[in-house]
This record gives C-alpha cells, structure tokens and sequence, in this order.
C-alpha cells in the first residue's frame, strides 16, 4: 500500500465538488469498522471505561453514598499494612501455584492415556468432560457436603470405616484450601482434557513413525516430539489455568458461606476479598484498590509466562 | 335539557377523575424475599390500600443477599423507595448515607413511639430522632428436641449448669469419639455470636460494650464466657462447630438435642414433623441473671419521599407499624409484635412457644452495630482461633476486641 498516493491509501479520492467517493478497500474499511464500531461502543462503555475508573476510584474513598473524596495512595497504604491482604495473597498464590501444575499434569497424564486408549474412547472423554459443565456453584455445595464430619460427611464415613481418624477438612485451617482446590482442579480438568487431546491430535504421525523407526524409546519420543510440538497448547493452557485459579471464587464462596474465605481467612482468594470490601463493608475504594493490585498480578503472572513459554 | 344535564355530569365525571388523578400517589415498598414476609406484606398493602384508595403500594423484593447493595445503589443512582425495610444494625450506614429521612416528630411523637414500643425501639433512633419503627421484633431462646430429651431422661435445662448436664447427658457418640448427635449445636456465625456477646459475657458479670459503643468485653467476665462457650466443644465435647453444616441444619434433622435460635426460625421449624420440639428461655447463670438479644428489622421513609408522597409513606409506615399490622405480620410470619400491647396479650403469654421469647424481650439487649458482617466475623475467627489454632483464649479475646474497635473507630471517622 506504501506506493499508493497517499489519498488512495486513506480510502477516499477527491471528485470535484461531489465530495468523497470511496475506493474499494476504503468501503471494505468503512464495512469492517462501522460492524466494529457496535461491540467497540458497547467495551469500551462496559469494559474499559470502568477499569479505567477502578484506577481513579482507588485514589478515593468512595462509600457508593457520599461523594468521593481523593485520598492518595491511602488505600494503598492501608492494603499493604494489612495482615489479611498478606495472607489472601498468599493463599491466591497458593491456588496459582500448587492449583495450576498439579491440573496440568493431570489432565496431560490423562489425555496422554485417553489418546491412546480406542476402547469407549468417547464415553471416557465425556465422562472427563462433564465435571466441566456442571455449575460451579452446584458442585461446590455437592464437595462442601462430602467433606462434612461425620454423620453426613461421605469421605469421613469411609475413613471412620477404616477405623482412620476423622478429618476436619474445610473446618482446619491447614485443610481447607487444598481441599476446595482439589474441586477447582477437578471442575477444570475436562476443558484441559480436550484442549491437550486435540493439541495430541494435531502432531502429525509421521514424526513418530520416523521416530520408531530411527530406534527412539517412548520417553525419549515423549520429551523429544510430543511435548515441544505441544507447546502453544500447552503456553494457552497455562495462561488460562492461571488466570482461572487468580480468579477462583464459586467454589471458596460456596464452599464457605458460612464463613466466606475461612476458618480463618485460609481459603480467601483476593477476588473474594474484593468482593466482601466492595458489597459487604461498600468501601469501593479500598476495594478498586485491591483490584487495582489483583490487575497488576494477573498481567506479571501473564506476561512472564508468555515469556517462559516464548518461541526462541 | 337533558341532554345539558348529561354534558353537565360527563364534564363534572372527567373533572373529577382528573381531579383523583392527581391526588392518586403510588409509593415503593422495599424489602428483602422471604415468602412469609412477603405475603403478609401483600396482605398488609390490600388493607391499607382499601383504607386509603388514593394510595398505591408497590412491593419490590429482592434476595436478602443483595438487599443492602440495592438500596445503597439506588440511593446513588437517586430513585430509591419511599418506604423501606432495613435492619437495625445497618441505620449508621443508611443514615449517613442520606437513604433514610427522620421521621416528622408532629407525626409519630416520640414520646407515643417509647412509651408504646418495647425498650430497643430506641437502637433506631439517632441524634433525638427516630429513623424508622419495626412492625416485629426478634428475640433468642433455647429449643430442644423433647424427644431426645425423653430418651435420656432430662428435663429442659433452665441454668447455664443444667445446660452443660443436659447437653451431656443427651449428646451421642459413635465408636470413634465422633459425634452422631450434638447435645447443644454450636454455630457461632449462626446466633451464638449474639448469645456470647449479649447474655453471656453479661451473665459472667461483664458488658460487652461501655457507654460510648466501645468495646469493652477483653476482661475476666468476656475470657469466662469465651471459656464457657470453647468448652462446650473441647471440654464437654457436647457439640462441634461446623457438625451437618449448620446448627439449624442439625437441630430440624434431629440430629441436635438443643440449639440456641430466634424467632424468625420458627417458620422453618413448624415443618418439622419427626419429632416434637419445646421452647425455653436463655438459662440463666447460678445467680439467676437473665439476658438475651433482640434485633428488628425497621420500616422507614425513604430520603427521596417528599410532599405528597411523603405523606403517603407516613400514612403506610403508621399503619404497618398499627397494633393491627402487628397480629398480621405475628400471624403470617411468627415474629413478635413491637408494640407491648399487640406482644403481652393473654393468648400469647399463655403460648408455650412465644412466652419464653416474649420474656425474653423483657431483658433483652440489642447490640449497636457500626458493621454487622464485618463485627460477626471477628467474633466468629475469636471462636475459630482457640477452636483450630490452639490459641490462649486471652489472647484471642484481645485481638478480636481489637479488630472490633479499630471497626468502630473507623465508622466514627
């Protein structure tokens, strides 16, 4: 396009006293835009004017009924003087950290298996796949019930069967969050499932054809071949689990309800400490604030995976 | 002439429909969906409007969750109701946040409103003047499952030793050391919260707030109630937080001998069909000192009612809050009637189910709340911090009382 005149390339030549008429890339530009122009109006209002706003509103101590006064860095001070903004972000990392290796892994062993397995092939991945499109919020109510004491509690029914101590579970501290995140783990594992099967799919035979051929051992095609040749699914996957844990909120608040995020701010993830800040005590600017910081989190965490996992 | 006399009447028919146009008002109604709730309000409004046909009342409910949101958004938003329902404990926020108006002193005087209502009427009322007045209140008892009781051969506790006993005597165990049927449930997120702060930090000989709304139960009196309330648990093992999920939970599968609760449950109890439940009064301490809590949900006006709708939601809110409002709501929901006179009558002091609440009331402390969840909480990770992590209950006390003021201090900034 560089060698058009520049009134050519900007979609419109000049005819006289008629006015602008179109070229014929500049209408398909128009068509394209004036489409775009709905879903961008309707972002740009929905979307990005309010993120937008969170940062202004976080400079303010805004209640929802008095006017917002600027505060400064206020409410930053106070977020990062206070011990449970620590200990919910410790425990969002905790989700992100354990919750995301531990789900990858899984769902690849399994696919990994569930690729090479022809016999009730589809019924199998159904059955993998259809934690996922349960509510979560129904099966979190579902887990919250297994992990009851004794007598209702099914897991302590079997360990007291097995003449083993009950557990507390979502009642301890120590237990509470990996036991909400094994649900986590186990909502997410059918997507995952399907997305590394397909990704498995796409790896053209020959290459293990010439493989075997050439004498290569099955951990050695699994290093050599499979996983390089995995690695945009696996960079999405990764991308997406992350931010998935970061976000974890359905099965901690509807696993705790009584207690949202405890005993004892064990289990509270910093979307749900937003949450509470802004709907429950209406401090909407302490609360833009920890969004403010939960951005900033989510755009590290995703820029220095995409960095790890980067094509070099 | 008669066809004058039929032009006459139709322009005298239209002027008088437009005349009756104007002074037809349509007020809003808010409150939170709780079927009951609802239907007597239902019920309420038709009286009212057939009392008053130039007034119409409209209901709008919303899920208890997201009731306070809603009200609070739509003040911002500035199209808020004219008449709503709000928790006590939730007035500072409202009131300072220009959601409510103080109600016109010529209107409800309020030397009528504290000589007719029960003594914590006076929690809604700020600066000299009343925000809102409740059409129910709510107080705490103990319920027991008498056919537990039966089985082990006890008698409904009536002291805070009888309590422990009784509860001991009726809790059951499997194999294991876990239990299968708690003898006293023990949800400190549920009611038990209000039970310590206000009956037993009270019955141990201490107040849970001074004067000035300061915290003021990190004492000997607050340990010995705290100590009270985790030996039910360690020392007794008559009962384990978080047992079937919930105290009400256990109590209506009957798989709880006692539970402490309020009125606003027996709704939910009336259900029960297994097994024939009583009700007592809070056990008092071994010096006979009773205490218990009662809160309210209050009508009020909302900020945004003026002139003719103002006066429109005052002629409502004096009829939901009328001695007749009062058997309505008493009837259709189950909660107790603000007004002496609707709540000492014969028939309901001779209720073997409302009396023990009803002598409640007459002893009952509210607690003024600068933060009700935010409050509940550090009470509930008090509870939670001897119960899992071991910690000295002195110390936990401390902390909670802490984080309580820093929260009262903060709502008085």
């Amino acid at each position: 396009m560089a060698h058009l005149p520049d009134i050519e390339a900007n979609g419109a030549t000049r005819k006289g006293r008629t006015g602008f008429v179109l070229t014929q890339s500049g209408r398909k530009v128009l068509w394209a835009w004036s489409f775009l122009a709905v879903p961008i109006l309707f972002y740009s209002w929905i979307r990005f004017y309010p993120t937008l706003s969170a940062f202004w509103i976080s400079f303010t101590d805004w209640d929802l009924l008095r006017p917002a006064n600027f505060v400064g860095l206020e409410n930053y001070q106070k977020l990062f003087a206070d011990p449970v903004f620590w200990k919910v972000f410790r425990n969002t990392f905790a989700y992100l950290i354990i919750g995301t290796p531990i789900s990858l892994l899984l769902s690849f062993v399994i696919a990994y298996y569930l690729d090479k397995v022809t016999f009730l092939h589809s019924f199998l991945r159904a059955l993998y796949f259809l934690p996922f499109l349960t509510t979560a919020a129904a099966m979190a109510w579902v887990w919250r019930w297994f992990y009851q004491p004794i007598p209702i509690g099914i897991i302590n029914g079997i360990l007291s069967n097995l003449h083993l101590p009950a557990q507390q579970f979502l009642r301890s501290p120590a237990q509470a969050l990996p036991s909400i995140m094994v649900t986590g783990i186990w909502a997410g594992l059918g997507f995952q499932i399907i997305i590394f099967m397909a990704g498995l799919r796409a790896i053209p035979s020959t290459y293990y054809e010439a493989a075997r051929i050439d004498g290569l051992g099955e951990w050695a095609i699994l290093r050599k071949i499979t996983l390089p040749l995995l690695k945009p699914t696996t960079v999405f996957l990764v991308v997406f689990s992350s931010i998935g844990f970061l976000r974890i909120f359905d099965q901690v608040y509807n696993m705790t309800s009584n207690d949202p995020g405890g005993p004892l701010n064990s289990t509270k993830p910093l979307v749900m400490m937003i949450y509470q800040t802004a709907f429950s005590s209406f401090d909407m600017g302490y609360a833009a604030a920890q969004t403010v910081v939960l951005f900033l989190i989510l755009l590290v965490v995703s820029l220095g995976q995409l960095f790890v996992l980067r094509n070099r | 002439m008669r066809k004058r006399f039929t032009l006459a009447s139709l322009v005298a028919g239209i002027s008088f429909m437009a005349l009756s146009s104007a002074q037809a008002v349509e007020i809003e109604y808010w409150q939170y969906v709780f079927e009951t709730r609802v239907n007597a309000m239902d019920q309420l409004i038709s009286n009212f409007e057939a009392a008053n046909p130039d007034i119409t009342v409209k209901q709008v409910t919303f899920p208890y969750a997201d009731y306070q949101t809603k009200v609070i958004a739509s003040q911002a938003g500035g199209n808020g109701p004219d008449v709503l329902q709000f928790f006590y404990g939730w007035l500072d926020k409202f009131q300072q946040g220009g959601v409510l108006q103080p109600l016109d002193e010529a209107v409800f005087p309020t030397a009528e409103i504290e000589s007719e209502f029960f003594p914590i009427v006076s929690a809604v009322k700020r600066d000299g003047a009343y925000y809102g007045l409740p059409t129910a209140v709510r107080s705490l008892a103990l319920f027991y499952n008498k056919k537990l009781l039966d089985e082990a051969g006890v008698a409904p506790p009536t002291t805070l030793d009888e309590l422990v006993d009784v509860a001991m005597q009726t809790t059951k165990t499997d194999g294991g050391g876990n239990i299968t049927s708690e003898g006293l449930t023990l949800d400190f997120a549920g009611q038990d919260h209000h039970w310590w702060r206000e009956v037993l930090v009270r019955q141990m000989g201490g107040e849970p707030y001074d004067a000035n709304g300061n915290v003021s139960y990190a004492t000997d009196a607050g340990l010995q109630a705290l100590n009270f309330y985790t030996d039910l648990q360690t020392a007794h093992n008559v009962g384990l937080v978080g047992f079937m999920d919930e105290g009400q939970a256990a109590f209506k599968a009957g798989l709880a001998a006692m539970t402490v609760d309020g009125t606003f449950r027996l709704g939910a109890f009336n259900a029960i069909t297994d097994f024939e439940w009583g009700v007592v009064e809070l056990p008092a301490n071994a010096d006979g000192v009773r205490s218990n809590y009662a809160s309210y949900f209050a009508n009020g006006i909302g900020s945004g009612a003026t002139d003719e709708k103002k006066a429109a939601a005052e002629k409502f809110l004096a009829y939901i809050s009328s001695t007749e409002a009062m058997q309505v709501w008493l009837d259709v929901v189950g909660e107790l009637p603000a007004r002496r006179d609707a709540a000492l009558t014969e028939a309901n002091l001779a209720d073997p189910i409302y009396a023990p609440f009803l002598k409640g009331l007459e002893y009952a402390h509210t607690t003024t709340f600068v933060d009700e969840a935010g409050q509940r909480q550090t009470a509930v990770d008090m509870v939670n911090r001897v119960l899992l992590e071991n910690q000295d209950p002195q110390a936990s006390l401390d902390e909670a009382a802490a984080a309580e003021q820093a929260m009262i201090d903060a709502a008085k900034k």
